[in-house]
C-alpha cells in the first residue's frame, strides 16, 4: 500500500510537471483546432458556435493575441471557401476588442505585402477578399476599401506593363463585389461608378489573343467559351442591375447584425499597389468552362445561369475545396459534395462541371491529372445513386463535341475515361457510340474510341477488349500487343541478316561476352558498303537490326526482361549507335519490332535515351520521319515526344541546380575564410577547398551551357520539323484546291500548340505563340 | 509571417501505414511496394506491365521488382516499385492506393528500401505472408 502511494506522488508529481512545461503548446494547438474547424460537426448552429469560439478567444487574447492573430491570417489566407465564417468571427472580435480589430486588419495588410512580393497572387485574392467581406462585419470602413480598390484600378492606366498585371488588379477589385458590392454601393455610389467605368473602359481596350488558345472547344455553341475577365465584368453588370442582391453566399454576420452595427469600424491604410517588377509572375489568363446550363439538369433546383454572380461564386468555392484538400480524396470528396447551400443548386453538376474544367484547363491543369480520376471515382462512392449518372451525362456530352475539342483535351479525356472504366469493369453503353462507326477512322469519334481502348488494354489484356464492345467495333479494337519477329522461321531464311541472327541469339542464350558478340555481328553485311571497302566501323544498319531484333525477341516477355537485357548490352548498343544515324535506325528498327504494343515503344524509348543510346534529337526526328507519318496523329506518338522533352527540360533543371548548389557552396566557404582570422593552415586547407569548389563550377558552368544548348536545339527540331509539315501541306491543298482544314491539319496545329506551351515561355512568348496559332487556324 | 496550420494541411494518404518490414532496420524514401491478393490464373500480361501503366500515373517509374514465391519463382502477388523522386512516389500513395487494377484493390505502402532477397515472400510455403492481407480490408 504505501509503495504503491509513492508511485502514485512520483507519477502525479512528474505527470503534473510534464502538463505544466507542455501546456502552451497544447494551448496553442487546441486554439488552431478550435479556429479551423468552428462548426464542423456540431449539433449546435453555426452561429452559435461562433459566438461560443468569439469568447473562448476573447478570453485567451491577453496571452495568446499574438497566435491567435496569425492562425486568423492563415485561415485567410488558406481556407477561402470559409471566407465569410471568419469574417463574422472577427466581426465577433472587433465588436468585443477594438484594438485587437486593429491589429488583425494591420497583420492582413503585412501579408498583403508579403504575398504579393512572393508572387503569390492566388493567395493575395483570398486576403483581398477577405478584407471587403470585414465591410460587411463592420470592421473596416466601406470608403477605405472604396480607395484601395481605387488604387488597384489605378494600375489600368500605367503604360508600358504586362497586361496580365493590370488584369490581375482589375481581377481583384471585380472578384469582391459578389461579396461587399451591395455595401460600397451604398456607401459610395458615385466613386463605384466611376470605378466600374473605368474597368469598363479597360476591359474593351485589352487584348484577348489568348483566347483561342486557351479555349477546350473551338465551337461558341452550346456554351460560349468566354474570357474570364469578360465573363466576370457580365455577371457584375448582371448582378448592378438586380441592385447588387445575391443570394447563394452564406452570411452568417447577418445574424449578429445588432452586435455587429454597434462596433467601430477601422480605416484601411492607403495600400499603394507594387510597382511592376521584371520577376513577377502574374497569373495566366484563363478562360472559364462551361458544359452544363439549366437544360441539363431538368429535375430538382434550378442551375444557376452563365453570367450569374452565384454562378461565379459557386464555382470560386469548389475550386478552393479543391484547392484545400486535394491531397486527401476522402475529405475532398466529401467538402465538395458538403458544400453550404447544396440544396438550392444542382450541386452534382456543378461538382462535375468545375473537375472537368479544371482537367481540361489550358495550358495545365492545376493539379496532376490522376488526382482528378481518383476524386471523382471517391464522388461516385460517396453518391452512387445520383453522381454516376451526372458523369455518364457529362461524357456523353463530351464524346458528341469531340470534333471541335482541343487535341489536348482529347489527350486528357482519353486518359481520364480508360483509368475510370478500369475501376468500374469496363463497363460501358458501347452502342450508344455506334455513330463513330460510320465516319473514316481518322475523325475524331472513332479515334477517341480507339484511343481508349488502346489505353484501356493496357491496364488490362488484349480478350477483354474484344468481350466489352459489340462486335461492330471490332475494327477499333487494338491490335494484339504481340513483338513481330523479322527472322522467326525458315521463311525468313532468306533475309541478308537471318544467319547471323540465329548465331547471335544463341550467343546471347549461351552468355556470350560483348566481345564475342560484337565479333559475331562483324560478319553483318552492310547494305551500303561497297564491297571492297573495309571500313569497319562506319553506319551499318543491318547489323542494328539483326542484333536489335534478335535481343528484343528474346527479352519480349515482359517490361522488366526488356529492360534487363538492355541494361546487360548496353555497352553493344552503344557502340552500334555511335552516329546520328545509327540512333535514328535503332529507334526504327524498335518500331518495327513492337509496332503492336505502343507501350513497349515508349518504355523502351524511354531507357534508351536514359541510358545515353540515344539523344533526344534522334527521337524528334525519328517521330517526324516519313516512316512514322502514319502514326502522327496517334497519341503515343505525342506521349513520346513530350515524354522526351520532359527529360530534357527536367535534366537542364537538374544541372542549373547543381551550379547554383556549387556556387552557393563557394560563397559560404569564402565567408567563412573572411571570419577565420589568420591561420595559416585553415587559409591553405580553405584555399584547396575554394580551388576544388571554383573547379567544379566551372565544370558544371560547362555542363549547363551545353545542356541548354542541347535543349534549345531540341526544340528547333521540333519546330523546324513542323514547319516543314505544314508548309508541305499546305502547298498539297492549294495544288491540288482542297480545303486546308482537314482532321489531320486540325490535330497538327493543336500539337504544335501544345509544343508552344512546353517551352515554359514568359508572358511576351506566349501572346506571341497565341497569334502564332491564331494565323494558322 | 503566416503560421503553418498542421490542422489543416492534412495529408494522411502518405503516412506509413502499420505494416513494418521486420527485417530492416533504418527507411528510405523512395519506394513503395504494392499488395495485391493471389491470383487465379487467366491469360494476362506480365503484372509488372500493368503495374507500370498504372504507377506511371502518378510519375516516371524508376523500376519494379516483382515479388516472388520463394519456392516456385513466380510471381506471388506483390512487388516494388521505384521513382526517381519522392514527390512522384507520394503521389502514388495517394492517387493509386485503394484504385483498382486489373478489377484488384492496389495496396500501396512506404518500403523501407530493396535489397536482394526481399523480393522473396516470406510465408512458410514460400507464398506471401497472408496476414498482411487480412489486416487490410478492401474497401
Amino acid at each position: 500500500m504505501s509503495r504503491r502511494r509513492h508511485s502514485d506522488d512520483s507519477d502525479g508529481g512528474q505527470a503534473h510537471k510534464r502538463r505544466r512545461t507542455s501546456e502552451p503548446i497544447e494551448i496553442e494547438d487546441r486554439l488552431e483546432s478550435l479556429i479551423c474547424r468552428v462548426g464542423e460537426k456540431s449539433t449546435s448552429s453555426l452561429e452559435s458556435n461562433l459566438e461560443g469560439l468569439a469568447g473562448v478567444l476573447e478570453a485567451d487574447l491577453p496571452n495568446y493575441k499574438n497566435k491567435i492573430l496569425r492562425i486568423l491570417c492563415s485561415v485567410a489566407r488558406l481556407l477561402p471557401e470559409k471566407l465569410t465564417v471568419y469574417t463574422t468571427l472577427v466581426g465577433l472580435l472587433n465588436a468585443r476588442n477594438y484594438n485587437f480589430g486593429g491589429e488583425f486588419v494591420e497583420a492582413m495588410i503585412r501579408q498583403l505585402k508579403e504575398t504579393l512580393k512572393n508572387n503569390l497572387y492566388n493567395e493575395a485574392v483570398y486576403l483581398v477578399r477577405f478584407l471587403s467581406d470585414l465591410v460587411n462585419c463592420h470592421v473596416i470602413a466601406a470608403p477605405s476599401m472604396v480607395a484601395m480598390f481605387e488604387n488597384f484600378v489605378s494600375v489600368t492606366q500605367e503604360e508600358d506593363v504586362p497586361q496580365v498585371r493590370s488584369d490581375w488588379f482589375v481581377y481583384v477589385v471585380l472578384s469582391c463585389l459578389p461579396w461587399v458590392g451591395k455595401e460600397l454601393y451604398e456607401k459610395k455610389d458615385v466613386e463605384m461608378d466611376r470605378l466600374l467605368s473605368q474597368v469598363e473602359g479597360y476591359l474593351k481596350r485589352r487584348l484577348k489573343t489568348h483566347v483561342p488558345m486557351l479555349q477546350v472547344w473551338t465551337a461558341e455553341k452550346p456554351h460560349p467559351q468566354e474570357e474570364y475577365l469578360d465573363c466576370l465584368w457580365a455577371q457584375i453588370q448582371k448582378l448592378k442591375k438586380d441592385r447588387w442582391q445575391e443570394r447563394h453566399v452564406l452570411r452568417p454576420y447577418i445574424a449578429f447584425d445588432s452586435v455587429l452595427c454597434e462596433a467601430l469600424q477601422h480605416n484601411l491604410p492607403p495600400f499603394t499597389p507594387p510597382g511592376h517588377m521584371p520577376d513577377a509572375q502574374y497569373p495566366m489568363p484563363q478562360v472559364v468552362f462551361r458544359m452544363f446550363d439549366y437544360t441539363d439538369a431538368p429535375e430538382g433546383p434550378v442551375m444557376p445561369g452563365s453570367h450569374s454572380v452565384e454562378r461565379f461564386v459557386i464555382e470560386e468555392n469548389l475550386h478552393c475545396i479543391i484547392k484545400t484538400h486535394w491531397r486527401e480524396r476522402k475529405t475532398c470528396a466529401a467538402q465538395l459534395l458538403s458544400y453550404p447551400g447544396k440544396n438550392k443548386i444542382p450541386l452534382n453538376y456543378h461538382i462535375v462541371e468545375v473537375i472537368f474544367g479544371e482537367l481540361f484547363q489550358l495550358p495545365c491543369p492545376p493539379h496532376l491529372d490522376v488526382m482528378y480520376t481518383t476524386l471523382l471515382i471517391e464522388l461516385c462512392k460517396l453518391q452512387p445513386g445520383s453522381l454516376p449518372q451526372v458523369l455518364a451525362q457529362a461524357t456523353e456530352m463530351l464524346y458528341m463535341r469531340l470534333d471541335t475539342m482541343n487535341t489536348i483535351c482529347i489527350d486528357r479525356l482519353i486518359n481520364w475515361f480508360s483509368h475510370h472504366l478500369s475501376n468500374f469493369q469496363f463497363r460501358w453503353s458501347w452502342d450508344d457510340w455506334s455513330d463513330c462507326l460510320a465516319v473514316d477512322l481518322d475523325k475524331p469519334k472513332p479515334k477517341f474510341v480507339k484511343e481508349v481502348l488502346e489505353k484501356s488494354m493496357r491496364l488490362s489484356y488484349h480478350q477483354r477488349m474484344v468481350d466489352i464492345v459489340p462486335a461492330t467495333f471490332s475494327a477499333l479494337v487494338p491490335a494484339e500487343p504481340i513483338f513481330i519477329y523479322k527472322y522467326a522461321d525458315e521463311s525468313a531464311s532468306s533475309l541478308p541478316g537471318y544467319p547471323v541472327s540465329i548465331t547471335v541469339g544463341n550467343a546471347i542464350k549461351n552468355r556470350a561476352s560483348n566481345e564475342e558478340i560484337l565479333t559475331i555481328l562483324k560478319d553483318v553485311p552492310n547494305p551500303n558498303q561497297e564491297d571492297d571497302d573495309d571500313e569497319g566501323e562506319s553506319f551499318n544498319p543491318l547489323k542494328i537490326d539483326v542484333f536489335l531484333q534478335t535481343l528484343l525477341h528474346l527479352a519480349a516477355k515482359s517490361f522488366s526482361h526488356s529492360f534487363s537485357a538492355l541494361a546487360k548490352f548496353h555497352e553493344i548498343l552503344k557502340a552500334l549507335t555511335d552516329s546520328d544515324e545509327g540512333k535514328l535506325h535503332m529507334l526504327k528498327v524498335v518500331y518495327e519490332a513492337w509496332r503492336n504494343h505502343p507501350q513497349m515503344i515508349a518504355v523502351l524509348v524511354d531507357k534508351l535515351i536514359r541510358t545515353q543510346v540515344v539523344d533526344c534529337a534522334a527521337v524528334a526526328n525519328w517521330l517526324f520521319s516519313q516512316d512514322m507519318a502514319h502514326e502522327f496523329t496517334r497519341l503515343f506518338t505525342w506521349e513520346i515526344l513530350h515524354s522526351t522533352i520532359r527529360k530534357m527540360n527536367k535534366h537542364v533543371q537538374k544541372i542549373q541546380k547543381e551550379l547554383e548548389e556549387a556556387k552557393d557552396k563557394l560563397e559560404k566557404q569564402q565567408h567563412k575564410k573572411k571570419d577565420s582570422g589568420d591561420d595559416e593552415e585553415m587559409d591553405k586547407n580553405s584555399e584547396d577547398e575554394e580551388g576544388q569548389l571554383e573547379e567544379q563550377i566551372e565544370r558544371l558552368q560547362e555542363k549547363v551551357e551545353s545542356a541548354q544548348s542541347e535543349q534549345k536545339n531540341l526544340f528547333l527540331v521540333i519546330f523546324q520539323r513542323f514547319i516543314m509539315l505544314l508548309t508541305e501541306h499546305l502547298v498539297r491543298c492549294e495544288t491540288g484546291s482542297v480545303d486546308v482544314s482537314t482532321p489531320w491539319y486540325k490535330n497538327c496545329i493543336d500539337r504544335l500548340q501544345q509544343i508552344f506551351l512546353m517551352v515554359k515561355p514568359s508572358h511576351t512568348h506566349f501572346f506571341f505563340y497565341c497569334s502564332i496559332t491564331a494565323l494558322l487556324r | 509571417m503566416a503560421v503553418k496550420l498542421n490542422a489543416l494541411i492534412s495529408d494522411s494518404y502518405i503516412d506509413i501505414s502499420q505494416y513494418r518490414d521486420q527485417h530492416f532496420r533504418g527507411y528510405r524514401y523512395e519506394q513503395e511496394k504494392l499488395l495485391k491478393q493471389r491470383h487465379t490464373a487467366i491469360i494476362i500480361p506480365p503484372m509488372c506491365n500493368l503495374v507500370h501503366e498504372m504507377f506511371s500515373k502518378s510519375g516516371d517509374v524508376k523500376r519494379i521488382i516483382i515479388g516472388l514465391d520463394k519456392v516456385k519463382k513466380t510471381a506471388c502477388g506483390f512487388c516494388f516499385v521505384e521513382y526517381y523522386t519522392r514527390a512522384d512516389a507520394e503521389h502514388a500513395m495517394r492517387f493509386v492506393n485503394g484504385t483498382r487494377l486489373d478489377d484488384r484493390i492496389i495496396r500501396t505502402d512506404w518500403d523501407a528500401g530493396f535489397k536482394e532477397g526481399r523480393q522473396y515472400g516470406r510465408g512458410k510455403s514460400g507464398g506471401q505472408v497472408t496476414f498482411l492481407l487480412d489486416r487490410r480490408s478492401l474497401s
